[in-house]
């Protein structure tokens, strides 16, 4: 059995990592021409994964479900990248920016990754710069910061709402360049079906051709996955369509412990669920919080009386209003944490404040920052300050510099104007905060398999500061991957090429034809989709924001439930050698389906509440979530025997030496 | 709403393809278009019949994914919009609506309405990246002030999500405002100036390989951006090509 070995250098934390570079094993040049190396997915972690393993010489095979590596889903992250550079002057410090990170997480992560995320950092904001990546800056030329949740600094650099795409097009364009040189081979619109497992290492992948069926083999030294997080086990969320679990629950399967699957971020500001046959939400930015006042109307009969469509927003009194985060959290006010900021939302809408039909929406308001910012170009530029119709005029125009084309997704979906009526929003799944378990050196419990990015588990704890994901997907994959592999590779320099031909191989792809061709001929009478939305309405319904003993345990049999339905009367037309996009996605909610059951399950073993996970049994008088530090000061990594309720609990203790474990206040 | 759909079926590269009419009744103004195709699909599924395929996976316009010729136009009727953020409220009770995959000879359909966008990444592998390794050694990233201006221009052309809208709308299928985008994304920023010149001539030679028309300066391919790219960025590539080309760099 696997041991949980978190392999922390020793020696003082600000050494740690300096101290491990100088002592690991490196590959020599020419040997690393001799070494295959497979990452799956092409997201902000995979992406610079490959590009710096191939700029490094090894020979790396990429593989991405969708029609372009540019497409993962990083490309949807909006606010920003974190970096401790401390360009402001205001503060900021690698200590500072670990320190939030592991507060933020509610003391739940491993310090030494975090240190280490914390101290690469502002290597990856001049690396991005170098490769012609695009961010915002200011009228003397040099890169501007805004704010994020759960910190008192501006160390947030940004492109529009769009840095995630800025961030993805300049590892992608890393990519491209070694793929012109050959030294990536890139596997497009291939989907990861199994992990080879040789002599218990990681030796390669089983991959399904999604245009043509072809199941394919493909053998390496080492395998990567950058294969981002399972939020779509919730139906709803603001992940892609294609986001799934599946790679990281074939490595479940196939060894790899899964920690703290109950970790779940759910992301305070996105545009409410609207109807029945809704297949996707979408995220409103938490910059905007930086300018926007979150707010429900104070008295119930102007809550009634907008829900009929007889009041406006804009017509309720400032003394009317109840701006509960700036009430209840006067230090950090509207830039609370989001695990904090949705609870509160969530308590005020099931208090019966909520603002829309569904009674689920809170309101995003930039009214004053619009005055505000009017006010002071008006001042700048010698104007009447106390014109309001200019001053609305030049404050939308910032506004509109700084979030354009949030309003703009804002105003096509939900058909109203954020700049003239307060934005409606409310919490929906973002992230996830569990992941495959990896050691220091991102490895997984299965020898010579890696996990980096959001698949993995290990750095933001129970809850994720906003702009950290991307820094934690670009610190693993140019940083921090490229040395710790290497040490691992360094024994493999006289192995030669992998065989494909063996019978790990064979029995590999046998259960993955098997599988495809018991869907493709199984003849029930429902669709994919059927399946996911109820497998959705039972995480959310009691997985979601809140959970407690009870619900927990009936979503667990009701998931077991649901998965036997699936496999008796799921329906998928076609065929299993052609495009068949139902056959793809019924392999995928099949791993949902099991993932779920140990999600509830984990959920249900922590009986506590830490950052995201809201465990009613425990809280404080006033509601705040309430940690047991005695009991829960671990991580849960999972190890797979055969069925999801039968997983073996493994505990990786975690050891506070820097950092002393407080109550988290944002007050 | 009652909608008549005309949709593009085509059950792979091979096969000739023709428009097959699709019934849809009760959609929701509040849905999306592809959450309208989603229902489609669904009924197409439980009825035993082969699904619409059509790419799609952001669901918020910005991976570049989903294409579609929505009744003549590029990504349907709205403007700046991809259209996965097309709703259902710019048509009316009885339309009629025609769906076809994004036409190009450089854009081979796979199936039904989605299309191989591979050539799009090959000229990207043939100069769209600044040649910098992976180090942590580059210098600091405020070593060079970038005037806001250029990074403002920069930018915008760095949003460009690859989606092909602007090769389906051409006449000519040119692949002009893509490469241009990137080729200005690179050309206004200091970091990107020292290959410049390669890079322009790299890309243009890899976009007449693959089969793109040329750029007789319509327009229409910026009208119909989801992402507002401007024509200005194809006037700067042909410049930065001019330069290139006098500065004797053509091999």
């Amino acid at each position: 059995m696997a041991t949980l070995d978190s392999k922390i250098p020793a020696g003082p934390l600000a050494d740690k990592w300096t101290n491990y570079k100088n002592n690991i094993n490196l590959v020599n040049p020419a040997n690393k021409r001799l070494i295959d190396v497979i990452v799956v997915g092409t997201g902000l972690a995979g992406g610079s994964a490959a590009a710096t393993l191939a700029e490094l010489g090894y020979n790396v095979k990429a593989f991405c479900f969708q029609d372009s590596p540019r497409r993962a889903h990083s490309i949807a992250a909006q606010g920003g990248i974190n970096a401790a550079k401390n360009y402001q002057g205001d503060g900021d410090s690698t200590f500072r920016l670990f320190y939030d990170t592991v507060k933020g997480g509610d003391y739940r992560s491993r310090e030494a990754n975090v240190y280490r995320l914390a101290e690469v950092s502002a290597n990856i904001i001049d690396q991005c710069v170098a490769q012609g990546v695009p961010f915002a800056r200011d009228y003397g030329g040099l890169l501007d910061n805004r704010s994020f949740g759960g910190v008192l600094v501006s160390r947030t650099f940004y492109a529009k709402g769009q840095t995630g795409q800025q961030l993805l097009l300049g590892a992608y364009s890393a990519m491209n360049r070694q793929i012109g040189r050959g030294k990536i081979k890139m596997y497009n619109r291939h989907e990861m079906m199994d992990i080879v497992v040789v002599d218990g290492k990681a030796r390669g992948i089983i991959a399904r051709n999604l245009v043509t069926g072809e199941i394919e083999r493909h053998s390496a030294h080492a395998v990567v996955l950058g294969t981002g997080g399972y939020g779509n086990v919730f139906f709803l969320s603001t992940n892609a369509m294609g986001s799934n679990v599946s790679a990281a629950w074939k490595a479940h399967k196939r060894g790899a412990y899964f920690a703290n699957p109950c970790f779940t971020q759910i992301h305070p500001t996105c545009i409410p669920v609207s109807g029945e046959l809704q297949a996707k939400l979408t995220l409103m930015s938490e910059s905007l919080r930086n300018d926007g006042r979150i707010w429900v109307p104070k008295k119930l009969e102007d809550v009634e009386a907008i829900r009929a469509g007889k009041l406006k927003p804009t017509q309720i009194k400032e003394e009317d209003r109840d701006y509960y985060l700036e009430r209840r959290y006067p230090a950090f006010g509207n830039l609370v944490p989001r695990d904090v900021a949705s609870r509160a939302a969530k308590e005020r809408c099931d208090a019966g404040y909520g603002v829309n039909a569904t009674g689920e929406a809170v309101y995003l308001d930039f009214a004053s920052a619009v005055t505000r910012y009017g006010k002071e170009a008006a001042h700048v530029r010698g104007l009447n300050e106390n014109d309001n119709t200019l001053v609305q005029k030049l404050g939308k125009e910032i506004i509109a510099n700084k979030y354009g084309n949030l309003f703009q997704m804002y105003e096509k979906i939900v058909d109203e104007n954020p700049y003239e009526t307060p934005m409606m929003i409310y919490p929906a799944v973002h992230y996830t905060m569990g992941g495959l378990w990896v050691d220091y050196n991102l490895m997984t419990t299965v020898p010579g398999l890696y996990a980096i990015g959001e698949a993995n588990f290990s750095d933001h704890g129970a809850n994720r500061l906003g702009a950290s994901a991307l820094m934690q997907g670009l610190a693993d994959g140019y940083f921090v991957l490229p040395y710790t592999i290497g040490d691992y590779l360094a024994s493999d320099i006289r192995t030669g090429a992998i065989p494909t031909n063996t019978p790990e191989f064979d029995a590999a792809e046998k259960e993955v034809t098997e599988r495809l061709n018991f869907f493709v001929n199984n003849n029930g009478t429902h669709s994919v989709d059927y399946f996911h939305r109820r497998l959705g309405k039972i995480m959310w319904d009691k997985c979601g924001m809140a959970r407690n003993t009870d619900g927990l345990k009936s979503a667990i049999a009701e998931i077991k439930a649901l998965r036997e339905e699936f496999w008796k009367d799921l329906k998928v037309p076609g065929s299993a050698d052609e495009y068949n996009e139902e056959l793809a996605k019924a392999g995928r909610v099949a791993d949902f389906l099991e993932l779920g059951e140990l999600f509830a399950k984990d959920a249900l073993e922590r009986n506590e509440s830490c950052g995201g996970h809201f465990r009613e049994e425990s809280q404080t008088a006033e509601g705040e979530a309430a940690r047991d530090d005695a009991n829960y000061t671990y991580v849960s990594a999972w190890e797979y025997t055969g069925l999801p309720s039968e997983a073996n609990l493994h505990k990786e203790e975690l050891v506070y030496e820097n950092i002393e474990l407080k109550t988290r206040s944002y007050k | 709403m009652n909608l008549k759909l005309k949709i593009w079926r085509q059950k792979n590269a091979n096969d000739k393809g023709k428009m097959v009419d699709y019934p849809i009744s009760d959609v929701s103004p509040d849905m999306s278009f592809l959450e309208m195709l989603d229902v489609l699909n669904n009924q197409l599924i439980e009825k035993g019949e082969s699904p619409v395929a059509f790419d799609h996976d952001c669901r918020e316009g910005i991976c570049g994914m989903c294409s579609l010729y929505i009744n003549g136009e590029a990504h349907g009727p709205d403007r700046g919009v991809t259209t996965c953020q097309l709703h259902m409220r710019k048509f009316k009770d009885g339309d009629t609506i025609y769906i076809e995959p994004f036409r190009a000879k450089a854009f081979p359909i796979i199936k039904d309405l989605v299309v191989d966008r591979g050539a799009f990444d090959r000229i990207q592998h043939a100069g769209g990246f600044v040649s910098v390794n992976t180090s942590g050694n580059t210098q600091d990233a405020n070593s060079i002030p970038i005037p806001k201006a250029d990074a403002d221009l920069a930018f915008d052309a760095a949003t460009c999500i690859g989606c092909g809208a602007c090769v389906a709308t051409c006449k000519n299928s040119s692949a002009m405002l893509y490469v241009s985008a990137k080729v200005s994304q690179f050309a206004l920023l200091p970091q990107g100036q020292v290959e410049a010149k390669d890079r322009v001539l790299n890309m243009v030679k890899q976009m007449d390989a693959e089969g793109f028309g040329n750029c007789t300066n319509t327009g229409a391919c910026e009208v119909e951006c989801p992402k507002g790219i401007s024509l200005d960025n194809i006037a700067r590539m042909n410049r930065e090509f001019s330069k290139a080309i006098l500065d004797g760099r053509e091999k």
